[in-house]
C-alpha cells in the first residue's frame, strides 16, 4: 500500500519542480499533468485499501476535469503564441511595468 | 507487486526525463511511458475501467492533443538556458527535494490498516460497481461534469479561432485589378517572363535576355536575386572548357566520346 503512495508522492514532487524549472510553457503543463496522474494513482490506491469504489470515481473526475484543462489550456497557449510568437513563460511578462 | 517494482523505477525515470529534457517532444514521449505504466497500476490494482479510461483519454487523446500543439508552435521551441531570476533552478530543485523527502518521511510513519482489496466491490463487475456510484451517490458531479465539457469545447472553439483582419481576395477581385492595372499603368497583366529564354542555359538562376542582349531582371525570382545568386553575363562552363582546349578543333572524343 506505501509504496503506491510513495510513488504517487514522488511523481507529484517531480511533476512540481518541473512546473518550476521549466520555461516551455508546454513542458510546464505536461510536468502539470503528471502532477494530476500522480493524485490519480494515490486514488486509486487508496480506493483498494478501503475497498470501496469512491476512490476511482474521483480518479474518473480528475482525468474529465484534466481533460477539459487540457484543452482550454492548450488553446491558451496556442493564442498566445499567435500574438507573441513564442511559448516561453518567460516572454509574457506584460504585466511587469 | 511484481508489475509494482518493475514499473516503478521505469515511472520514475520517464518523469526525471519529463523534467530534464531539453526538446519538448521528447518531454512528452517520457510523460506518455508514465500514463502508460499507470494504465497497468491501475489494472495491477482492481481498476480495470480506469485502465481503459488512462490509454484512451490521456495517451491517446490529450497526448496526441499536446503533440499538435507542439507540431503548431513548433517542436524547436527549446527552452531558453538562462534564467530569469538568478538562481532559481536551483532553489527549485532544493524546495522540491525537502517537499519530496518530508511527504514521502511523512506517509512512511503513518499506520494504515489491512488491505481490504476490491474482490467485494468489484463483485459484479468494476464497470458496474463505478456504474452504480456514478449514475447514484455522484449524479450531479456527473451532470456538471457534462456542463464543464461544453463550456471547455466552446472556450477552445472562441480562443483558437482567429478573426481575419483584411478583405479576402476571390480570384474574380485579383483579375479585375490586373486588368485595372494594365489600363492604368500598362503592367502587363500575364504571367512574369520564364528566366532562361535567349540565354545561354535554361536554369532558374538564368535571366531571360532582351532582343539587345541584355539580361531581363524581372524573369528572375527575387529570393534568388536577394541571395545574390543570379548567373552574370555569359560567365559559362563551356567558356572555360574553351579556354582550355584553345584554338584546337573540338575533337570527337571531347564531345562525342561519351555517348
Amino acid at each position: 500500500m506505501n509504496e503506491y503512495i510513495t510513488l504517487s508522492l514522488i511523481l507529484f514532487t517531480i511533476g512540481s519542480v518541473g512546473v518550476l524549472v521549466r520555461r516551455n510553457a508546454i513542458v510546464v503543463f505536461m510536468c502539470i499533468e503528471l502532477m494530476l496522474n500522480a493524485t490519480n494513482l494515490a486514488f486509486v490506491s487508496f480506493s483498494r485499501q478501503n475497498g470501496n469504489l469512491d476512490g476511482q470515481v474521483a480518479a474518473f473526475f480528475v482525468m474529465v476535469v484534466a481533460a477539459a484543462e487540457v484543452v482550454v489550456g492548450l488553446s491558451i497557449i496556442v493564442s498566445i503564441y499567435r500574438a507573441r510568437r513564442s511559448a516561453s513563460v518567460d516572454e509574457a511578462s506584460l504585466l511587469k511595468s | 507487486m511484481t508489475a509494482f517494482w518493475f514499473l516503478a523505477p521505469i515511472m520514475v525515470i520517464a518523469a526525471l526525463g519529463l523534467v530534464f529534457a531539453r526538446k519538448a517532444v521528447h518531454a512528452a514521449l517520457c510523460l506518455a511511458v508514465v500514463m502508460i505504466s499507470l494504465a497497468v497500476l491501475y489494472a495491477a490494482q482492481g481498476a480495470p475501467f480506469l485502465f481503459a479510461v488512462q490509454i484512451i483519454v490521456y495517451t491517446g487523446a490529450i497526448m496526441m492533443l499536446f503533440l499538435f500543439v507542439l507540431m503548431l508552435v513548433g517542436v524547436d521551441s527549446s527552452d531558453a538556458v538562462k534564467e530569469t531570476i538568478g538562481g532559481q533552478r536551483l532553489a527549485a530543485g532544493i524546495i522540491g527535494l525537502i517537499f519530496g523527502i518530508t511527504v514521502v518521511l511523512a506517509i512512511g510513519q503513518t499506520v494504515s490498516g489491512a488491505v481490504v482489496g476490491l474482490k467485494a466491490a468489484n463483485g459484479n463487475g468494476n464497470p458496474y460497481g463505478l456504474s452504480e456510484l456514478l449514475f447514484g451517490k455522484y449524479v450531479l458531479a456527473f451532470e456538471f461534469t457534462s456542463a464543464l465539457l461544453i463550456t471547455a469545447a466552446l472556450g477552445a472553439m472562441v480562443l483558437a479561432h482567429k478573426e481575419r483582419l483584411t478583405v479576402r481576395h476571390s480570384q474574380a477581385d485579383i483579375a479585375a485589378r490586373r486588368m485595372r492595372e494594365y489600363a492604368e499603368s500598362g503592367r502587363h497583366p500575364g504571367p512574369l517572363p520564364a528566366p532562361g529564354v535567349f540565354a545561354r542555359h535554361n536554369a532558374v538562376d538564368t535571366p531571360a535576355l532582351l532582343p539587345d542582349g541584355s539580361p531581363l531582371e524581372n524573369s528572375v525570382s527575387d529570393s534568388i536575386v536577394g541571395r545574390g545568386q543570379v548567373r552574370q553575363g555569359f560567365e559559362d562552363d563551356i567558356d572555360k572548357l574553351v579556354e582550355q582546349v584553345g584554338d584546337e578543333q573540338p575533337s570527337d572524343e571531347l564531345f562525342g566520346g561519351e555517348k
